[in-house]
């Protein structure tokens, strides 16, 4: 999931029937292919954040920006640096349940700090959350005890501090 | 005042400044055409043959006046026959708005016939579009969507009317219009670096696009270029800023720019851009383009700045304000050397004009020159005849060229010379091919109905003269679907339709013709035969630099 190049912006859209069809229609028109893309309620019921990942070089990203900002419904659009912000992710795993390796599978649970949150004789359904990287690793971990299905929630990223971007 | 979506809508209308919309009805704005009887006396309507004519008379409606164009179709293929026309207003930034009808609100998402869903059809070619849900919204949409059409870089605006919205009712009040949305003003930081660059430039070239339309004067654009001793280019959207004949003027550069304007731009050490985009047309290889300039861009679209081309300095922001800043900072030069050497290059590039008794292109549009008043509006389609035009064509005063640029749009010229026409009450000259005008001749009806003063120069050489020009150059010859061999009489098809019909088969006729045709007021039409192997030269080819330039014919048959 984590890749070279790799980028994450927010962006503050007004809270309007259409307006991520808009976004995303921008992105297939100008050819950006994005990595990810959250969306959701923020601290202001007017707007809602959206939050894309995307890689790409520099000009790519002045121009993801810069585009963004042209659109009527978008507020405001900030890159979140990784060194200035936390990212996090979520993911639901759902992992072979067998009396052979059912104790391996709790263990890495329990180093990676995640939960198993339904149990049943055939299988475990495994909550993890973290920066995008662990859950990477995670899921390298359960490869070999057979993934039965797994759904990942794409990165949501907030500045450390005090300050909001919506008044930035 | 308790009114309904379909009076609203013409209130509103009426209220931002419009006096004329393009439009056709069908099942969905019948409440609105219903209002437009009522008021024909406050606002004139103009029925085209096809709703993409409508779109097209919008759009040149804006390019000859400078007011936002409105257009009106019904829902399904009224609204999508506007496609073409919005796009080719969002390429060129031209400010209309679009009013379609749509099926009552408890219908969509049924495919319910004539559903279409316009507003996410023309998601990626609008600025911003709406779809109008509630009737007490309707008033504040519409004069948003001029607020916003007009403000910043222009663009057109569409709005989806259901039905039900149209009859629904609620309480209306005339507001005063709006001003634009106010531009950023250019930091003085940009402007200072713009100013040093230009100060200790030696060959500077101001290079003129839409964007410049508009925003700077003509006399201070002159002065200006007067002041630091630079010459003048433009992009093909830039043509009519500056008069033609000043001799600063070299004329439009890029592909198949003046040699001399190409060649200047390509030689300067400085390129001021106002309003331009540096497309490909204009730059070609953008890797091998203008090396020796450093290029100072200025726009009131940031997302243009180091888009196409990366500049030394970008000024975002009120392009007006800005060019008077720089103006008012930059110190008086003299520049003679680099003069002279501009002068060489249009001493070359004239040097290739020669007379002929023949029915050329530049003869065609030497006759027109000599003929026309100042304020004549030319309008063109999409090909080889538009290039000529916009290589030849005089102009004394802005806002005197209509063509589609960005999109290219065969089928542009005759709905836009018609919007040019009515609106602007001056004439107009279409300059047009076999090939465009075969597109959208069916607005000749709206011509002849409405009386639009517009002269129709069809230069007829039977063949699609700019994709055979391009077969020859790049495809061995291989004339695939270029020949027409259409038995069209287009004498005959225009004296059908009720206008008067000239046909020009050497010089003295045309002459003779075009004098006569541009004496009457209503429209006519002159059909031109021209050579079939005629080439728009020069010629940069697409993706070439300036050393690829194709000057004359004698380099092809090396």
């Amino acid at each position: 999931m984590s890749k070279k190049n790799q980028f994450t912006i927010a962006v503050y859209v007004e809270n309007k029937f259409g307006v991520l069809t808009r976004v995303t229609s921008m992105f297939t028109r100008r050819g950006f292919n994005i990595d990810c893309l959250t969306v959701g309620e923020t601290e202001s019921p007017e707007y809602s954040r959206i939050t894309i990942t995307m890689s790409g070089d520099g000009y790519a990203k002045t121009q993801m920006i810069n585009q963004l900002r042209k659109l009527f419904n978008v507020k405001k659009v900030e890159e979140l640096e990784p060194e200035t912000s936390v990212n996090r992710e979520l993911a639901l795993i759902k992992v072979k349940n067998d009396p052979a390796t059912r104790q391996e599978i709790m263990s890495a649970v329990s180093i990676f700090r995640s939960s198993i949150i339904d149990y049943s004789p055939a299988a475990l359904c495994i909550e993890i959350t973290g920066d995008p990287s662990k859950i990477d690793a995670f899921i390298e971990i359960m490869k070999p005890f057979e993934i039965i299905e797994m759904c990942r929630t794409g990165i949501l990223a907030i500045e450390r501090g005090a300050g909001s971007l919506l008044n930035k | 005042m308790k009114l309904t979506g379909s009076q609203i809508i013409i209130e509103t209308l009426i209220e931002q400044g419009c006096d004329t919309v393009f439009g056709y009805p069908g099942g969905q704005v019948l409440n609105i055409y219903d209002e437009l009887y009522k008021n024909s006396d406050r606002l004139n309507h103009v029925l085209t043959a096809h709703e993409q004519g409508a779109s097209h008379a919008a759009d040149g409606y804006f390019r000859a006046t400078g007011k936002v164009g409105v257009c009106i179709a019904t829902s399904g293929p009224g609204a999508t026959n506007l496609v073409t026309g919005i796009a080719t207003a969002m390429l060129d930034s031209v400010p209309i708005v679009a009013i379609t009808g749509n099926v009552p609100c408890n219908l969509i998402g049924r495919d319910s016939f004539q559903e279409i869903d316009i507003t996410g059809v023309t998601l990626p070619i609008t600025k911003h579009n709406y779809f109008v849900n509630d009737v007490t919204q309707l008033a504040d949409v519409i004069r948003e969507a001029f607020r916003l059409a007009k403000s910043g870089r222009p663009g057109p605006v569409l709005i989806d009317v259901p039905k039900d919205i149209q009859i629904a009712t609620c309480e209306f009040e005339n507001k005063p219009v709006e001003a634009p949305f106010e531009n950023k003003i250019a930091d003085e930081a940009s402007i200072d670096s713009a100013v040093e660059l230009i100060n200790k430039s030696k060959r500077p070239y101001i290079y003129l696009g839409g964007g410049a339309m508009g925003a700077c004067k003509t006399e201070d654009i002159l002065a200006f270029a007067e002041k630091i001793d630079a010459v003048i280019g433009c992009t093909l959207m830039g043509l009519s800023a500056v008069p033609t004949d000043n001799p600063r003027f070299l004329g439009m550069q890029g592909m198949h720019g003046h040699y001399a304007s190409s060649m200047a731009q390509n030689n300067a050490d400085l390129i001021l851009g106002i309003g331009v985009r540096f497309s490909d047309r204009a730059t070609g290889n953008t890797a091998k383009y203008a090396k020796k300039a450093n290029i100072v861009h200025l726009d009131v679209d940031f997302a243009e700045i180091n888009k196409n081309v990366p500049a030394q300095v970008g000024i975002y922001g009120d392009v007006k304000d800005a060019f008077a800043r720089i103006a008012a900072k930059c110190e008086k030069k003299e520049n003679p050397e680099w003069i002279a050497t501009v002068n060489e290059y249009v001493a070359k590039e004239e040097s290739r004009y020669y007379t002929t008794p023949k029915l050329t292109p530049k003869n065609l549009i030497d006759t027109i020159n000599d003929t026309v008043t100042d304020d004549t509006v030319i309008a063109t389609d999409v090909g080889q005849h538009q290039m000529w035009a916009a290589q030849y064509c005089n102009f004394r005063a802005p806002r005197k060229f209509v063509s589609s640029g960005g999109l290219g749009t065969m089928g542009f010229g005759l709905g836009a010379a018609i919007g040019a026409a009515i609106g602007s009450r001056c004439k107009t000259v279409l300059i047009t091919g076999d090939g465009s005008f075969g597109m959208n001749l069916n607005e000749m009806a709206t011509a002849v109905s409405t009386g639009a003063p517009v002269t129709i120069v069809l230069f007829n050489n039977g063949v699609l003269g700019m994709v055979r020009q391009w077969q020859t150059l790049f495809f061995n010859k291989h004339y695939s679907n270029t020949t027409l061999e259409r038995k069209t009489d287009y004498c005959k098809l225009a004296e059908a339709f009720g206008a008067t019909a000239f046909k020009a088969e050497n010089l003295a006729e045309f002459e003779d013709a075009f004098k006569k045709a541009y004496a009457i007021d209503g429209p006519t039409l002159i059909d031109c035969t021209i050579d079939e192997d005629e080439f728009v030269l020069p010629m940069l080819p697409p993706g070439g630099a300036i050393d690829d330039m194709i000057v004359g014919l004698e380099e092809l048959q090396k």
